[in-house]
Formats: C-alpha cells, sequence, structure tokens
C-alpha cells in the first residue's frame, strides 16, 4: 500500500505552542516536507530567530542555532560556509529581516550567501504583542501604529517589498514569494521551498523564500478571517509569484511540481 | 489589614480583569494595592495567574508567595493554589468547574458555582464578577459598597450598558456565601 | 488636596511621568517585558503631536536619542536587557560627547536571549558603563510603579543638569505589576537648564557648537576625562540616595534594590516579629552609589539579596571597606525571591 499523507520525518509528533490559525506551523511542515523528500534530515542546520518561531528548534528534528535578534543571517553565513555540503535555513520574520536586521539581509544576500533564508512575513510583529513591523500595510492598526500605519504625518515609513529590494542584487539567484492561506497556495509554496533548497544544495546564491502568513492574534481577528485578510489585504500589495529566477538550468521536475 | 490573594484559572476566564477591578476598588477605597500578572511567552490560551494585594500599610513584595486568600477558578488550578495557600487561609473556589474537594483540611473552603451564576444571570463570561463577589464578602478586604460610581470610572463609555449585569454578578457572588 | 491616584502598570506610568517632564521625543523598539511604554508613547507622543518614532533596532534607537540630545531636546528610549546591549554604543558616545538623555531598562534575565521574567542581571552593565571606555551615568532604581514614575520625571532634569544620560534601571515586575500612581503636574519648559552647547538655532552665535565625543590628542583628551571625573566627583557628594531601615540596632542589614528591596522588607518585618534585628538599606542610586552611608554602617553584618548571581553584593564589600561580614542571597534566570526565602536565609546566617 502507498503512504498518501504522513507526518514527516524531520518534524516531531508534538503539538505546537503556535495559535490557532497561526501560519508558523504549516510553514514548518512544508519545510520538513521537503527536507523528507530530499533525504536531508541528517544534514540540515536550521537558524532560528528571535520571534515567535524561537520554538522551531522544539519542533525541528534536526540541529539549530539560535542567533541573536535580526544576526540570523550572519549565523547562517558562517554555519554553511563552515557546512557547505549542509541544508542551512535560515528562517527569520519580518521584525527580524526587515527591521533590526535588515543589514545582515542585505549583506548576505550580496555576497550570495549560498543558504535559504524562509522569509515569514505576518505584516506584524508577532511575539511581542502586535507592534507595527516594516511589512505593516498602510492604514493597519498596531500598538505602536495606534492610528493605523501612517507614512505620512506620523512618519512610520510605508510597508517593505522585501524581495523586490533585494532583487536588484547580483548576489540573489531565486526570490519567490507564497501565501499559506489556502491549499493551493500552500503547495505552490511548497514548490518554491524546493526550489530554493534544490538550488542551494548546487551551490547556487542566495535563495529567499517570503512566505504571507497569518497571525489572527495579532490582527485581532479569528484564524478563518485571518486567511480571508492574506486575500484581501496582502497579496493585492505583495503579489505572490517568482520574482527572479537567475538559476542555472537545470533538467528538473520540480518547475512542473510548482505550477 | 493586609490581604494577599492569588488568583489562577485558565486564559479567557477573567482572571486578569478580576484581579485588576479587585485593586482597583480596593484603590478607590483608600488602600494601599498591587496587582502582579503571570506574564509568558506563550500566547492565547494558557494559565492566567496573578498576586493581588491590597493593605492599609505600604505592602512589601508584590509577589505572592504565601496568600491569606486563592481563589481557583478552573480544576487545574487547585493543586498549585493548596500547595501555596497560608496555613488557615481561604480557598474560594469555583464550584462549576471544580468538583473535587480539596486536601487542605486545615483551609476556610468557599464554594461558588460561579460559571451556573454568571449563567443565569445571561452570560458566562461575569464568572470572573461572581467571584470577586464572593472575594469581598469572604474577605472583607475591600467592601466594594460605592461599586457602581467605581465601576463607572473603571470601564469605558462603550461598556457602561454592562455595569449592572457585573453589579449583579458581584451581588450574586458575596449572596452565594454563607 | 491630594492628586487623584490612577491604577496603571510601571511601564505606563513611566511613560506618562516622561511626557509631563517634558520628553520632546521618544526612540524605542519592542521587547517584552517594556512593551507596554513603547505602545504608551506611540499613542500620546502622538496625541500631543511630539516626535515618537519605533526605530528599526536598538542601535538606530539609541542614536536617534544621541541625534535629538544634541540638539537640546529631551529625549528618551526604553528597552529590555538584550536591547540595553545593544544601545551600549549609543550611551558610550553619548557619554563622550555629553549629551543628556533618559534610558529605560525593564530589565529581564539573561545572559543571550534568556527569558522574559524579571531579573537584576544588568547591575553591571549599568553601574560600571556598560560600554567601551572611561565613564559613567547616573542610574536609578525604583521599587514601585510610584518611585517609577517619579525617578522617571525627574531623569530628564538631572540628566540636562549633569549633562550625561540618566538610567532608570527597572525590572520585568516593576514594568507589569499595576499599582496607584499620581503624577506631578506637567513641567513647566521654562524651568529647563540652557543647552548653550546644543546645535541648532545659532542666530549669530560667535562658536560653532560640535557634539562630539572625539579626541585624537591624548594630551587633551586625558584632560577632558578628568574634567569629567571631576564632575562625576561632584555627583557623588549630592546625588546618592537611599531608603533605610532599622539599621541602627540591627545585627544583619539587608541590602537590596528595586523589587528585591520590595521582597527584603516584608522579610524584615517578618523578622522584627520574631524579635530578630534585621534592617535594610536600599540604595536608590546605583550610580552615584551611596558608598557614604554604607562606609558609616562598617563593621555591621550584611546581607545583599539580588535577583541575579551576585552583582551588587560586590559593591557592599567594596564600600564597606572590607570590615563587614557580607553574604549574598540571590535567585537568577527570571525567579524572584520570597520574603519567606529570605527569612530562611536571615536565620540561617543568625542562627535563631
Ligand atoms: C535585541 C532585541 N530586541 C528586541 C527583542 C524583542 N523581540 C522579540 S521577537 C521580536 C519581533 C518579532 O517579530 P517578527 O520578526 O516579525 O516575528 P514574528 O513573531 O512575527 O514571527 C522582538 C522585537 C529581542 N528579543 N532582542
Ligand atoms: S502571535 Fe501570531 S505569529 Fe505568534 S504564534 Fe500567535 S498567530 Fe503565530
Ligand atoms: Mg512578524
Amino acid at each position: 500500500m502507498e503512504l498518501i499523507y504522513g507526518h514527516p520525518k524531520s518534524l516531531k509528533p508534538i503539538q505546537t505552542k503556535y495559535c490557532p490559525g497561526c501560519g508558523h506551523g504549516v510553514i514548518h511542515r512544508l519545510i520538513t516536507e521537503v527536507i523528507d523528500e530530499m533525504g536531508m534530515q541528517q544534514k540540515s542546520i536550521i537558524l532560528n530567530p528571535v520571534g515567535c518561531s524561537i520554538w522551531a528548534s522544539i519542533y525541528f528534528d534536526f540541529d539549530s542555532v539560535q542567533v541573536p535578534h535580526g544576526r540570523t543571517p550572519a549565523g547562517a553565513t558562517a554555519v554553511k560556509r563552515m557546512l557547505p555540503d549542509h541544508l542551512v535555513i535560515c528562517y527569520q520574520g519580518d521584525g527580524d529581516l526587515a527591521a533590526i536586521g535588515t543589514a545582515e539581509a542585505v549583506h548576505a544576500a550580496n555576497r550570495g550567501e549560498k543558504f535559504t533564508t524562509i522569509f515569514v512575513n505576518n505584516a506584524i510583529y508577532g511575539m511581542t504583542g502586535g507592534q507595527m513591523a516594516p511589512t505593516t500595510l498602510v492604514g493597519q492598526k498596531a500598538t505602536t501604529a495606534p492610528y493605523g500605519r501612517d507614512p505620512d504625518e506620523a512618519g512610520m515609513g510605508y510597508p517593505i517589498r522585501v524581495l523586490e529590494m533585494l532583487a536588484t542584487l547580483a548576489g540573489t539567484k531565486y526570490l519567490a514569494r507564497g501565501a499559506v492561506n489556502n491549499a493551493a497556495n500552500v503547495r505552490k509554496t511548497k514548490g518554491y521551498i524546493k526550489k530554493a533548497f534544490e538550488a542551494q544544495m548546487r551551490g547556487e546564491g542566495s535563495s529567499i523564500v517570503e512566505i504571507l502568513s497569518q497571525c489572527p492574534t495579532n490582527w485581532a481577528i479569528s484564524p478563518v478571517e485571518s486567511v480571508g485578510w492574506v486575500e484581501s489585504a496582502m497579496i493585492p500589495f505583495y503579489a505572490l509569484g517568482v520574482v527572479k529566477d537567475e538559476l542555472a538550468p537545470v533538467a528538473d521536475t520540480v518547475k512542473e511540481a510548482s505550477k | 489589614m493586609t490581604e494577599k490573594t492569588f488568583m489562577a484559572g485558565f486564559g479567557g476566564q477573567g482572571v486578569v480583569s478580576m484581579g485588576q477591578l479587585w485593586v482597583y476598588c480596593g484603590m478607590k477605597e483608600g488602600l494601599e494595592v498591587t496587582f502582579f500578572p503571570f506574564y509568558g511567552a506563550e500566547k492565547r490560551g494558557g494559565i492566567a495567574r496573578a498576586s493581588v494585594i491590597v493593605s492599609t500599610e505600604e505592602i512589601s513584595s508584590p509577589l505572592v508567595s504565601a496568600p491569606d486568600s486563592a481563589v481557583v477558578m478552573n480544576m487545574d488550578s487547585l493543586p498549585l493554589c493548596e500547595a501555596i495557600l497560608k496555613q488557615g487561609g481561604t480557598l474560594i473556589i469555583n464550584s462549576s468547574l471544580v468538583k473535587v474537594d480539596t486536601k487542605r483540611t486545615d483551609a476556610r473552603v468557599v464554594k461558588v458555582p460561579c460559571n451556573e451564576i454568571a449563567e443565569r444571570i445571561g452570560d458566562v463570561k461575569f464568572a470572573n464578577m461572581v467571584m470577586m463577589g464572593a472575594l469581598s464578602k469572604a474577605t472583607g478586604a475591600v467592601k466594594l459598597d460605592k461599586l457602581e460610581a467605581v465601576l463607572k470610572t473603571f470601564f469605558s463609555e462603550s461598556k457602561h450598558k454592562f455595569i449592572p449585569m457585573n453589579m449583579q454578578a458581584i451581588q450574586e457572588g458575596a449572596d452565594a456565601v454563607g | 488636596m491630594a492628586l487623584e491616584k490612577r491604577l496603571m502598570k510601571g511601564n505606563e506610568a513611566i511613560g506618562e511621568a516622561a511626557i509631563r517632564a517634558g520628553c520632546d521625543a521618544y526612540f524605542g523598539y519592542p521587547i517584552t517585558p517594556q512593551s507596554e511604554l513603547i505602545a504608551y508613547m506611540a499613542k500620546h507622543m502622538l496625541d500631543a503631536k511630539r516626535v515618537f518614532i519605533q526605530a528599526e533596532s536598538e542601535v538606530s534607537a539609541i542614536n536617534m536619542v544621541y541625534g535629538a540630545g544634541a540638539t537640546g531636546a529631551r529625549a528618551m528610549t526604553s528597552s529590555s536587557s538584550p536591547g540595553v546591549s545593544l544601545k551600549q554604543e549609543g550611551i558610550s558616545y553619548a557619554c563622550g560627547a555629553d549629551v543628556p538623555m533618559v534610558v529605560v531598562n525593564v530589565a529581564r534575565s539573561g545572559p543571550g536571549l534568556g527569558g522574559i521574567s524579571p531579573a537584576q542581571g544588568d547591575y553591571f552593565q549599568s553601574t560600571r558603563g556598560g560600554g567601551h571606555g572611561d565613564y559613567y551615568h547616573i542610574v536609578l532604581a525604583p521599587k514601585s510603579v510610584q518611585e517609577a514614575a517619579d525617578l522617571t520625571y525627574e531623569a530628564f532634569d538631572l540628566a540636562d543638569e549633569w549633562r550625561m544620560p540618566a538610567m532608570i534601571l527597572a525590572d520585568g515586575m516593576i514594568g507589569q505589576m499595576m499599582e496607584g500612581v499620581s503624577f506631578p503636574e506637567p513641567k513647566d519648559p521654562a524651568t529647563r537648564v540652557a543647552k548653550p552647547w546644543a546645535v541648532g538655532n545659532r542666530n549669530g552665535r560667535k562658536d560653532v557648537n560640535h557634539v562630539d565625543s572625539t579626541h585624537l590628542v591624548p594630551e587633551e583628551f586625558e584632560q577632558a576625562l578628568h574634567a569629567r571625573y571631576a564632575r562625576y566627583e561632584e555627583m557623588k557628594k549630592v546625588l546618592p540616595r537611599f531608603e533605610e531601615h532599622f539599621v541602627e540596632d540591627a545585627d544583619l542589614i539587608l541590602t537590596a534594590y528595586g523589587t528585591s528591596a520590595r521582597v527584603c522588607l516584608g522579610a524584615m518585618q517578618m523578622a522584627r516579629k520574631l524579635g530578630l534585628k534585621v534592617g535594610l538599606f536600599r540604595p536608590i542610586t546605583l550610580w552615584p552609589y551611596p558608598e557614604k552611608r554604607l562606609g558609616e554602617l562598617e563593621g555591621k553584618r550584611f546581607l545583599a539579596v539580588e535577583m541575579s548571581m551576585g552583582q551588587m553584593v560586590e559593591d557592599v564589600r567594596l564600600y564597606t571597606h572590607g570590615k563587614s561580614e557580607v553574604s549574598f542571597y540571590g535567585r537568577c534566570g527570571g525567579m524572584i525571591p520570597t520574603e519567606e526565602d529570605v527569612l530562611a536565609e536571615i536565620r540561617k546566617i543568625l542562627k535563631k
């Protein structure tokens, strides 16, 4: 009998601490499914960031390094350089990557560091309780944007499209944006992750998969409403799809699978 | 007079707002007060606890380690409250959710079916207010005598329509203490 | 008439006090357990049409404070331990350039990311000049929500008067707990000290002003540092502040600051009820430390109680000049000592 659906080997069979409806859990699952498919469990290392996914290391059945807030790409740079035959995953939230860690993210990408960043964009600071993130949409409320993000009068700046910004750097080879708000998007996102991981193992440059993710708790809406909000508010601003693909052509089946 | 109370329940039972309102009323009655919530990295759900002290004197440690009274809102909280309650202290138990008897034979035990009373009033969400009424009656630490005026300053205007139900819940909680 | 008391979290009370002290600009970055403070400032600084920026990092925030302070504005930032480590760069520069500012640390447990529960492991960092170079700055340690508000209100004046950062060293307990608090009236801006050294508004001023910490000529730099240290000596004469209870007849004096001093007060009262002669010495200024008073008590027995592995205890030893027996009791990792724990330690030491 063929096994159609099971628990990924690389994901420990424990209940997560994430809130109901949170996107992090789904993203963890996608990562581990791809690792299992690639047979990389023994050679995967995750750099887990400061953010709700600080818990990531509890759930993944492979090694991890926890770094200071935002320094994730710096840590990942060094881990990958020391262990080039390993699959190195730099897991970051939007605050971690696009605020405090912008310098590290930009320069690791520019150097073309050969690890993969999984960038979880939930347009908010989840762990610290709902402050404005660099990716918070204009008008979106946050505890530090009590009247909504106001780029002009309050000088809060505009939401950052990270991939489009990094696409100008020669070091980036594969940039794609997915979402986990419905089954179709989950499937596509898995394809992006697989493509990025495989490119990493072939030794190509910097690869980043941004994933739009729900944070119903800090958006103060129900899990069901939150998947709708990704669709109606986030996707129109953060367009899904491959932003940059300069990977060397390979006879791959992944391209097909991710369609 | 110093009354140190430990409050415990699960997230969503209004343990934190009960503690805040308790000390707010105490402050309005001229007492020194302190309220220290348990704050964890865990997100929604989970445990909710608060250390709450009202006193006629300057309050020393805000952390309640040997409470004079413990409020037990759910089953899971009972063992912890039993473990730390001061010798001869008062255990106020939400008997709607806590169906077993306490092992603490020295304790004064007050049982109040908070959820049932709250549901009868109109919403189980008022269970915490029922409990607060019981706590006031059982300890006498905060009198809650000028309740209506105090509630008006505690709740924002938009919530004023719930004040009568809050008052009824608090009253019925007090009445439930024999 | 007594001012009306409000029930507030320590974090919010610090924010309100800062606004009343005339804080012109606030720059911060979110971190638990101080997040209510940045949220309070977001709302109320924007309402008051003052400057509020959520910076992209603590490094950025502290340098924004430095920039605002250089213009003579009253500027403030707040954070918690890991974030305050990042601010050390800016604090060192501010001390080097004599720029006043207010920095709030609602401390949590470390090292590293540690935990988010209250702790007092940042004493060394705060009182010894946590960044590089030779410097100190004012450190104030509140024990209650009221005192957190009062000291914050005052910190802006002290920072301006002495031209240096003034730090409020609180912890997660002070930040997260709610107590009754009353606030003084907003400060009249006319009472602020003049800042002829600040940049901007030149209005024909003959000399140009440079806010700068660079000194590339060693001879000159040495002199400048000596001048700054002479100012520190002045401060040591007038600034130290403390609270004490029953120290005169005490067989054992508890020393503690902030939250652990609250615990010690309770333990002392319990000990006194048992007939044990126990006193309490609580520094309010951690820098400058009330060393003179402690020196007067040398020879007595001390028990330092902290939420750390033992940091302030070194100052107790230092300022009792080796003439006192100094014991230590600490909880760490975010654990808070209970009054019962401290009483047990007292009884152990006094063998009673
Ligand atoms: C130096 C430092 N500053 C601040 C923090 C507090 N902090 C913890 S998580 C976090 C932001 C998390 O937001 P994000 O990266 O978007 O991750 P999410 O929780 O939303 O997944 C912050 C500011 C910290 N731990 N260290
Ligand atoms: S706060 Fe948001 S990001 Fe964090 S676990 Fe909950 S839903 Fe997920
Ligand atoms: Mg986020």
